[in-house]
């Protein structure tokens, strides 16, 4: 039964995706300006994530966000709200100019995303550790209430320490979940360090088959890998839930920043600023070091 | 039937006095009230509104989910033993337009769900009805691990839930079937399922207003959940001892009916709260700080509760008596205050 009124996202092209993930990060930049303070990094490890997600996959309408067929999306990482914001705008979920009033007294745009404010939203989080448990219950829903979209929950690594993750993974799987995708951005670090210092989640690919889940393995930065792994999902209420785990590196696209410990918080001022804005805006080059 | 049944039936079968005995005509044991209704009730309500659904962690036959599932089995879910997933499932379930409820353990439910029911349901305002069942100390000697004796005082702490003890059999149900329509997220507290009768029917209710059983003139006893018929008891004894006793159900502790609070206090003088919980920051206290706002002096206050302090073991009714939480007990308790 297809009960889907929204219209499937066009499939956009990498070329078109990499100018939106550099738009990601540019805003980023700029609302954090703002703030005072942003999560810029784990802003940039999802960036090609979030713009593959957005511009070419999800099936959402900007016109009636609440359509009970679209599919839904949690951002489980919460903190990289700040980048999905202006991608909501873009889209036309709401006024940009909204946006300028990031974080300021009485605005509806935190650093963590509020569903009852922003059109666009699914669920709040924040919270690490909940979104799959958010994912799992909203597939079950359109399971017992014989919709066909699919629920898309993004996680960052070192949240995989939660242990109502594994809850989650244990039960979506026990319930063949087949339309709930997780797509776990392993950019390497938590605050205080690399995870596999901190906290090992490794190997992440077995732990989620292990619970009954398929999973694929690639490069989170690669906009053909990402859409090649998208596309290929299948599609059926009854099956395994889909796992996709994409290589990262926390605050991709500027150097100071990557795979650094001292900048999963942190504001750009004065020349700083500038020179950051101008690096982003020269597009992603080479280095990062994937795992 | 398993290990957990026969442990349950043990615990179940023991004290207390006052049990309705009947049998369902599936045979099972449906003696007593609220816990044991309460799949019944939903199963009834979810045959004509389709936004019902039923969660529990492994605990299905003891809060007679099953009663649910054996209905309804496509609205139904069982998570296991996970708790924190149940709630926040639920949670995303509601934003999909659901009215799930979620039923485990209230110490499980409230204590370690705690951050669930704060994050995913109260603050987006979902309207998942987290169901705390064998609340208080009624399971007895299963220890403070399986007590419940500060719920209320977590959730009413949290902003946008409303908080709510079922009385009784009949109280349950008219709490399920309101409750459909209340926006925002629920949290219900439920005993053991052996529940003593308050209401012979289904009473019309309104979430954030308390229910006036009995009038009085000397003092009010202001209880909550399973405290309400041992209060009505008290109140008897009180009347062979010549005092006129108030006593008003306050199934709503969060919102508190204030008005009805401020108003008994004037008019009988003295007030003493009951309730199966500890004493920091329950009905009683909740009690204290609308009295003291609304500037009423004069009249004589006590809250009667387990006192700060993690419960002997021991069986239910045996504990109630221990606190004097029991007809007897809020009886001396309730002359104490006024002599």
């Amino acid at each position: 039964m297809s009960l889907s009124t929204v219209r499937p996202a066009t499939a956009a092209s990498p070329e078109l995706l990499a100018r939106k993930a550099m738009f990601i990060r540019l805003e980023t930049v700029r609302l954090s300006r703002i703030a005072g303070a942003g999560h810029y990094s784990a802003v940039f490890s999802a960036a090609e994530l979030l713009a593959a997600l957005y511009y070419s996959e999800l099936r959402v309408d900007p016109e009636n966000p609440r359509d009970p067929q679209r599919d839904r999306f949690v951002l489980s990482k919460g903190h990289a709200a700040i980048g999905l914001y202006p991608v909501l705008a873009d889209l036309g979920f709401f006024d940009p100019a909204l946006l300028d009033d990031y974080t300021r007294l009485g605005s509806a745009f935190g650093d963590h995303p509020d569903m009852k404010k922003i059109p666009g939203i699914d669920f709040s989080s924040g919270s690490l550790g909940h979104g799959l448990s958010i994912g799992f219950g909203m597939a079950m829903a359109g399971r017992m209430s014989g919709a066909d979209y699919r629920t898309w929950v993004v996680l960052g690594d070192g949240e995989l320490a939660e242990g109502q993750i594994w809850e989650a993974a244990m039960s979506a799987g026990h319930y063949r979940l087949g339309r709930l995708r997780a797509v776990v951005d392993v950019n390497q670090l938590g605050i205080d360090g690399f995870t596999k210092d901190v906290m090992t989640v490794e190997p992440i690919a077995q732990r989620f088959e292990s619970f009954g889940w398929a999973t694929q393995r690639i490069d989170g930065h690669d906009l053909p890998s990402i859409l090649a792994a998208f596309a290929g999902l299948p599609d059926a209420d009854d099956g395994r839930p889909q796992c996709i785990i994409a290589d990262t590196v926390k605050g991709r696209g500027v150097r100071r920043m990557e795979l650094s410990p001292d900048w999963h918080v942190g504001n750009l001022v004065g020349a700083d600023y500038d020179d950051v804005v101008a690096e982003l805006s020269a597009g992603l080059s080479g280095g990062g070091d994937l795992r | 039937m398993s290990e957990w049944q026969d442990q349950s039936e043990i615990f179940n079968g023991t004290s207390d006095t006052a049990l309705k005995d009947s049998r369902s005509a599936d045979g099972n044991d449906r003696r007593g009230t609220t816990a044991f209704v309460f799949g019944e009730e939903l199963a009834d309500i979810a045959d004509r509104d389709p936004r019902v659904a039923v969660l529990t962690a492994d605990l299905a036959r003891s809060n007679r989910a099953v009663d649910f599932q054996q209905r309804h089995p496509d609205r139904f879910l069982n998570v296991g033993i996970a708790e924190k997933n149940m709630i926040t499932a639920a949670a995303g379930m509601a934003s999909c337009g659901y009215v799930p409820f979620a039923a485990t353990f209230a110490s499980f439910a409230a204590l370690l769900g705690c951050e669930q029911i704060r994050t995913d349901c109260a603050y987006p305002r979902m309207p998942v009805r987290v169901v705390g069942h064998h609340s208080g100390m009624s399971m007895g000697f299963y220890g403070t691990s399986h007590h419940s004796l500060e719920d209320l005082g977590i959730m009413r702490t949290i902003a946008d839930l409303t908080v709510v003890c079922a009385t009784d059999e009949n109280h349950l149900r008219a709490v399920l079937r309101a409750s459909m329509d209340h926006p925002g997220a629920m949290y219900l507290r439920l005993g053991r399922g052996r529940d003593p009768e308050v209401y012979p029917t289904v009473p019309e209710i309104t979430f954030g207003r308390s229910i006036r059983l009995r009038e009085g003139s000397d003092l009010t006893i202001l209880a909550t959940g399973s405290t309400v018929r041992p209060a009505l008891d008290a109140a008897a004894l009180l009347a062979e001892d010549g005092y006129s006793t108030r006593v008003v159900d306050m199934f709503t502790v969060s919102p508190l009916d204030k008005d009805e609070v401020v108003s008994s206090a004037a008019a009988t003088g003295a007030v003493l709260t009951v309730e199966e919980h500890n004493i920091t920051n329950g009905l009683g206290t909740a009690v204290a700080e609308t009295l003291f706002e609304a500037g009423v002096s004069g009249a004589r206050f006590k809250r009667l509760g387990v006192p700060d302090e993690h419960v002997l073991l021991g069986p239910p009714a045996a504990l109630y008596a221990h606190y004097q939480l029991d007809a007897t007990g809020i009886a001396t308790q309730a002359k104490e205050l006024m002599r």
